[in-house]
């Protein structure tokens, strides 16, 4: 038992190094000022970019919602199949993941540009050229292509432990599918539902990259903010590390938010 | 007896090819206990899931109270199930289990806590309403699953092994719960199990099944006494199967002597199955005995002991309540009421 402790031991130090010491080192740069002295200034500046800021979330929440609408179906429909489609099925929601994340952003940017392969085609039928990359709709649908397996994957895990033969006596008591549906699968897949929120919530919500190939200039985001002040020209890292620390506040509040809509559903008989 | 309610004609199950009902025919009659009892894999289960909706025969008609309903899905249906795994909705709690058929039949909430009432005191589970299902016992899980059935008031229970998973001592407390539950609740029972002395205890009529086909039908006390044939005799408590010849009637040929016996109507010199059962064996001196071999081995086993005696090139199973000595001479007889004659099974 002890000895086993030690085989932590190695994570630990990892997390001290790389986790614990930056994320205290934020704290510090957001609170002082380049000289040294302690200051509020930097979080106080962070609401000139309320507007920004609301517009991540909103952007945000917007591709949680659609990869939410079309993983959970398709997480639900693939727990259902056998173990061998099941696993065929994972693997072609993980391909794409296995590319590069900026390669596969990049490759919107060809379909979706002026004279992209959309606008092409819609051109030889007469229609457009339409305005698709450098909008709102553009990063939203580089978040949802990018993160959606992030939904389904929690979800599909949760999914193929109800048992089956809950559902036949859901159906036995007098349960039609809709009824089955409400009453048992979507409480039973609740932890399911709020692990895949967080997991494309918390990436969406704090993205850069995607804003910047398909979001053009006028879709500044969270992310962008806290880019352009480590690597961008408004070089002031203390305003960065005020930001990110916002950042990290909005995360954990909403965090607490589904984990707080979680234990209520458990108080109800969960209590396993 | 009671009407017939559930008539199973010609029932034909497949599963990727695979025969698992074979022409099954069975009537059920109003309020009585049934038990189809059988090996794993004899079509016992599939046979109850077809009276609850699950599964649809590929031929066959099922007919509930006259009215055919082959297709009719289990939402439909008037029976409910208790599971083989109890299948308790793990998010809800013991009240909210149990009130799950009321809730979806939307009645009024004070019949509701009447009815969830009345359940928890019948199965003893007062005071449990607002557990979790997941702090109960399999004990208590069990009977929430019974609750959670009967609180619909459904014609017939469906029960799939719902004692598998206890100990002997918990299931025996249960076998007489629910008999009694059936008795007070006048409605039928139909209940699924592989061990033979639970089919004994609880039930009206025993449906003994085999590679998909029902191999008989009778009172327990039928079943026991009077097996149709050899896996019947076998599956039904330990017995002793011996080949024999029926010389003609009332007397028949095996380990080499004639024993009178009560059964006729065989053909004369007619390749048969005896049955003996390890009770109705005793054990004498060897000059009384009608058969004689060496005492092999003995087990305690409580109210008996377990004597096998290797006589006439056979080894027999003997119950009695006197030990022998490994190694002895003794002698053994059976009078011929004791005597089971059968015909060959067909390979």
């Amino acid at each position: 038992m002890s000895k086993a402790k030690y085989a932590a031991l190695p994570y630990l130090v990892w997390m001290v190094v790389f986790t614990i010491i930056p994320m205290l080192l934020i704290l510090v740069f957001a609170f002082t000022t380049p000289d040294g002295g302690f200051t509020i200034k930097n979080i106080s500046d962070v609401g000139k970019y309320t507007d920004v800021i609301m517009k991540s979330i909103w952007l945000a929440a917007i591709a949680t919602a659609v990869c939410l609408l079309l993983g959970y179906p398709l997480a639900y429909i693939l727990s259902r199949q056998s173990a061998r489609s099941q696993q065929i099925g994972l693997m072609l929601i993980m391909l794409p993941m296995w590319m590069s994340f900026l390669l596969r952003t990049f490759a919107w940017m060809t379909l979706l540009e002026k004279t992209g392969v959309i606008n092409r085609v819609l051109g030889m039928i007469g229609l457009g050229p339409f305005e698709l990359i450098n909008t709102s709709g553009a990063v939203v649908l580089g978040m949802v292509y990018n993160y959606l397996p992030f939904m389904i994957l929690p979800l599909h895990s949760i999914m193929v432990k109800i048992d089956h033969s809950v559902i036949e006596a859901a159906q036995d008591l007098g349960a039609g599918s809709m009824k089955v549906f409400s009453k048992v699968v979507l409480p039973l897949s609740m932890p399911g539902i709020s692990s895949g929120i967080t997991m494309v919530f918390v990436p969406a919500v704090s993205t850069f990259i995607i804003s910047k190939m398909l979001g053009g200039g006028s879709n500044l985001m969270i992310g962008d903010l806290i880019d352009m002040q480590f690597l961008g020209n408004a070089y002031n890292p203390h305003l960065g590390s005020a930001i990110s620390l916002v950042l990290m506040v909005i995360v954990l509040l909403c965090m607490s938010v589904m984990n707080q809509f979680d234990d209520s559903e458990e108080m109800e008989g969960m209590l396993i | 007896m009671n009407d017939v309610l559930i008539d199973i004609k010609n029932a034909v199950v497949e599963f990727d090819g695979e025969r698992v009902l074979n022409g099954l025919n069975l009537q059920i009659h109003d309020k009585e206990f049934v038990t189809f009892l059988g090996p794993s894999g004899c079509g016992k289960t599939t046979t109850l899931r077809i009276i609850g909706g699950f599964i649809e025969p590929l031929e066959g008609d099922i007919f509930f109270d006259g009215k055919r309903i082959n297709a009719l899905p289990p939402y439909k249906r008037a029976v409910n199930t208790v599971f083989q795994r109890y299948a308790l909705f793990p998010h809800l709690n013991v009240y909210e289990n149990i009130a799950f058929g009321l809730r979806l039949k939307k009645l009024p909430d004070r019949e509701i806590a009447s009815r969830v009432g009345e359940m928890l005191e019948m199965v003893n589970l007062r005071g449990f309403e607002k557990r979790g299902v997941g702090q109960l016992s399999g004990g208590q899980q069990q009977r929430v699953a019974i609750a959670r059935a009967l609180v619909n008031y459904p014609r017939v229970l469906l029960l799939d092994e719902p004692l598998g998973a206890l100990d002997l001592k918990l299931r025996k407390e249960m076998q007489g719960e629910l008999k009694r539950i059936q008795q007070a609740m006048e409605i039928t029972f139909i209940y699924v199990t592989h061990d033979q002395e639970e089919a004994l205890t609880m039930s009206d009529r025993v449906v003994v099944m085999k590679d998909g086909e029902i191999q008989q039908i009778g009172t327990p006390q039928d079943i026991y006494n009077e097996p149709v044939n050899a896996f019947v005799a076998d599956f039904i408590g330990e017995s002793n199967i011996i080949d024999g010849i029926m010389i003609h009637d009332f007397l028949v040929e095996f380990c080499g002597v004639r024993f009178e016996c009560v059964d006729k109507g065989f053909g004369e010199m007619q390749r048969v199955d005896v049955v003996v059962r390890p009770e109705d064996v005793k054990v004498v001196s060897p000059e009384e005995g009608q058969l004689s071999g060496v005492v092999e081995s003995i087990l305690f086993k409580g109210v008996h002991y377990e004597i096998t005696v290797g006589a006439h090139g056979f080894r027999w199973i003997i119950h009695s309540t006197l030990p022998q000595e490994v190694g002895s001479f003794v002698g053994l007889r059976v009078i011929p009421e004791d005597i089971q004659i059968m015909h060959k099974m067909e390979e």
